[in-house]
């Protein structure tokens, strides 16, 4: 699957996952948290190199909500604001 | 033998253990119904096995408390069956690749496969169980087909000889779905279109303000015509003539008679106002109650099933952070309108101390169970509907404010919210029957004897002078500070046991409706019942409930002290 998933990535095509605007795909580039952050998204499928969908951003820095894959979660704010993309 | 079921949050592994055991626990669609963990037992060609419903867990890398006693419970067990999502296999195998490393004999239940037909999935069985060297079941367990053969292929359950690297693992995992599974057609299905617009916030919050709507004119219009085409005639028509016959042969009068059947009021029997076991007792929890308590779970048990609840959770969060709580706290919140017991239970999804006792003390003062509601609309709805938006807006202003002041004097964080959002799901009729009967037989266990004891309670009070003695004790703050009669405070005393019941004994008080405002708001406030109280204690620990229940205390008397003050001022 991905290894090289930071080859030929322009750093402008790349954004949080609070900055992708609704409805977008993209590819997790990088998850920039603790261990704990890291495993806790893993554990859902939702890591580095896999392609996501954004459904939706709360209003007042409300949850951003993903697809990945058939998965569907809700994630706070502060958090989505660790996981950088990079827009399909 | 100890069979533990294993799999992620919502996959069904409750409702694989009703099938498997017969033990009635309840299930709904959304993540973490299972918190503590339900045992039952099975019959195998005559040897009883224990089962464990295990709490649902994404990883045994535990990532939270649940998934932590789930971890916990892996030694413990002989047999785990691993219960999946067939629709989401990808993420449910990482469970099952980590559970292979666990030397244990292994089963797998390949759930929700009816499903995987709507979906577009079509999964090779026979190449899965090669690759795993595991058995593995489809099944349905909603509608029970394929649990037969689960249980007949427990024997089969092994330690599987799949090797792979371990850090590898979602690459291991890619491989075996680009081997067994296949999608026919993957686009955006109706049911993900629903599920998008209902979590937007721009479509999103409309659609929960009109589910609200919807949700109380149902509960209400069901409690309505329940009381007035069946419970209402039932009562009047065909148990009145026989209690009248009963204090005829009683004799009118006396202890007896007035324990059963209660006081006379010109001769017929009050309901409201009689207060006998057989009388007031019967009607408050069957006549007046019930039939609410009934449209609601109704309404609950439809919204849990269909997954509509953890899209409430995220458009609520922010709120919900502004009180030290996180969007999943609406869930035991929802729970306690029904009775505040299960909402006790349910603070167990909240992960954290500071989370758990703000959502536990919010819940007992701010939200008045169904069974109270039901109450004061019978007792105050009389007087329009003024008096019922006072006493459930007072109730959310406290709910807000208490809140805010609780978030900033707890200690501890409220961590942000993740959690998984069900697919939507059309509720299994027969499944939402079973949820049902289980709930209003729970609520009967519950109420009936509590409420019969209240009702011996306030006979032998009344007549023996501790009501009297007890108002003459409150009258500095029940009289002077809230502007009840002394005797409300007998209300206040019983409230503890019931407050169903208390509500009832204000009814023949004649007062005032600003004193009824007041004196439903208090009872909302002051204390949880008995019941709740004790579920209290055992979740958020002795000390904790001492300093939950010290705060309700005081705020039901600044409250109702206030509310009289502007009341009174009108």
């Amino acid at each position: 699957m991905q290894v090289n998933i930071y080859e030929g990535i322009k750093m402008d095509n790349v954004m949080t996952l609070t900055q992708l605007p609704q409805g977008t795909k993209a590819l997790i580039v990088s998850i920039q948290g603790g261990h704990g952050l890291i495993r806790k998204l893993n554990a859902l499928g939702i890591r580095e190199g896999v392609e996501i969908q954004k459904i939706s951003t709360g209003i007042a820095r409300g949850p951003v909500v993903i697809r990945c894959g058939n998965t569907e979660a809700a994630i706070g704010h502060g958090m989505a604001q660790k996981v950088f993309v990079k827009k399909k | 033998m100890k069979i533990l079921l294993m799999g992620n949050p919502n996959v069904g592994k409750s409702v694989v253990f009703n099938r498997l055991t017969g033990v009635d626990v309840i299930s709904s669609n959304y993540p973490g119904t299972t918190i503590g963990f339900t045992k039952g037992c099975i019959n195998i060609e005559g040897n009883r096995h224990e089962v464990v419903d295990v709490p649902g867990t994404y990883t045994l890398e535990p990532t939270c408390k649940a998934e932590e006693i789930a971890v916990q419970m892996i030694n413990e067990g002989d047999v785990i069956i691993n219960v999946i999502d067939s629709t989401n296999l990808e993420r449910n195998l990482n469970l099952t690749l980590q559970l292979i490393k666990q030397k244990k004999p292994l089963i797998v239940c390949l759930n929700l496969w009816d499903e995987t037909k709507h979906t577009g999935i079509v999964i090779d069985r026979e190449k899965l169980e090669k690759i795993l060297d595991l058995p593995c079941v489809p099944c349905c367990a909603v509608t029970g087909q394929g649990i037969k053969e689960l249980v007949d292929k427990i024997a089969e359950a092994r330690l599987s000889r799949f090797n792979f690297n371990p850090s590898d693992r979602w690459n291991v995992i890619g491989g075996i779905t680009d081997k067994v599974q296949r999608i026919t057609h993957k686009h955006h299905t109706f049911m993900e279109k629903i599920s998008d617009i209902s979590i937007r916030p721009l479509t999103g919050i409309p659609i929960a303000i009109g589910v609200l709507f919807l949700t109380f004119s149902l509960i209400r219009f069901i409690g309505e015509s329940l009381i007035g085409y069946v419970f209402e005639p039932l009562f009047e028509n065909i148990w009145s003539p026989l209690i009248l016959k009963l204090s005829a042969l009683l004799g009118g009068g006396g202890f007896f008679h007035d324990l059963l059947v209660g006081k006379l009021i010109e001769g017929q029997i009050d309901y409201g106002q009689s207060f006998g076991l057989l009388t007031t007792g019967l009607f408050v929890p069957l006549g007046a109650v019930l039939p609410y308590v009934l449209g609601f779970y109704i309404v609950l048990s439809i919204l849990e099933d269909s997954g509509y609840l953890p899209r409430v959770a995220v458009m609520v969060d922010v709120i919900m952070h502004k009180l030290g709580l996180h969007g999943l706290s609406i869930i035991p919140m929802l729970l306690a309108f029904g009775c505040n017991v299960p909402g006790a239970l349910a603070t167990r999804i909240l992960e954290t101390r500071k989370e758990r006792f703000i959502s536990a003390t919010l819940m007992s003062i701010a939200v008045p169970c169904m069974a109270l509601q039901a109450m004061i609309i019978g007792l105050i709805g009389k007087h329009g509907f003024i008096g019922l938006g006072i006493v459930f807006g007072t109730l959310f202003v406290v709910w807000l404010v208490l809140g805010i002041i609780l978030k900033y004097t707890v200690k501890g964080t409220a961590p942000e919210i993740f959690i998984e959002i069900p697919h939507y799901r059309l509720p299994y009729f027969p499944g939402l029957l079973k949820k049902l009967w289980m709930r209003m037989k729970w609520f009967l266990k519950e109420a009936l004897p509590f409420v019969f004891l209240g009702v011996v309670l306030v006979n032998l009070m009344y007549s023996l002078g501790i009501i009297q003695l007890i108002g003459k004790g409150a009258a500095p703050v029940v009289s002077t500070l809230l502007g009840l009669p002394k005797e409300a405070a007998g209300a206040l005393f019983i409230g503890f046991l019931r407050k169903d019941l208390a509500v009832g004994m204000l009814a023949p008080m004649h007062l005032s409706l600003k004193q009824l405002i007041v004196a439903s708001v208090v009872l909302s406030m002051y204390f949880p019942c008995v019941a709740t109280f004790t579920t209290l204690i055992k979740e958020l620990g002795f000390r904790d409930m001492m300093k939950s229940a010290a705060i309700m205390v005081l705020s039901s008397i600044i409250v109702g002290s206030l509310l009289n003050l502007i009341l009174f001022a009108l």
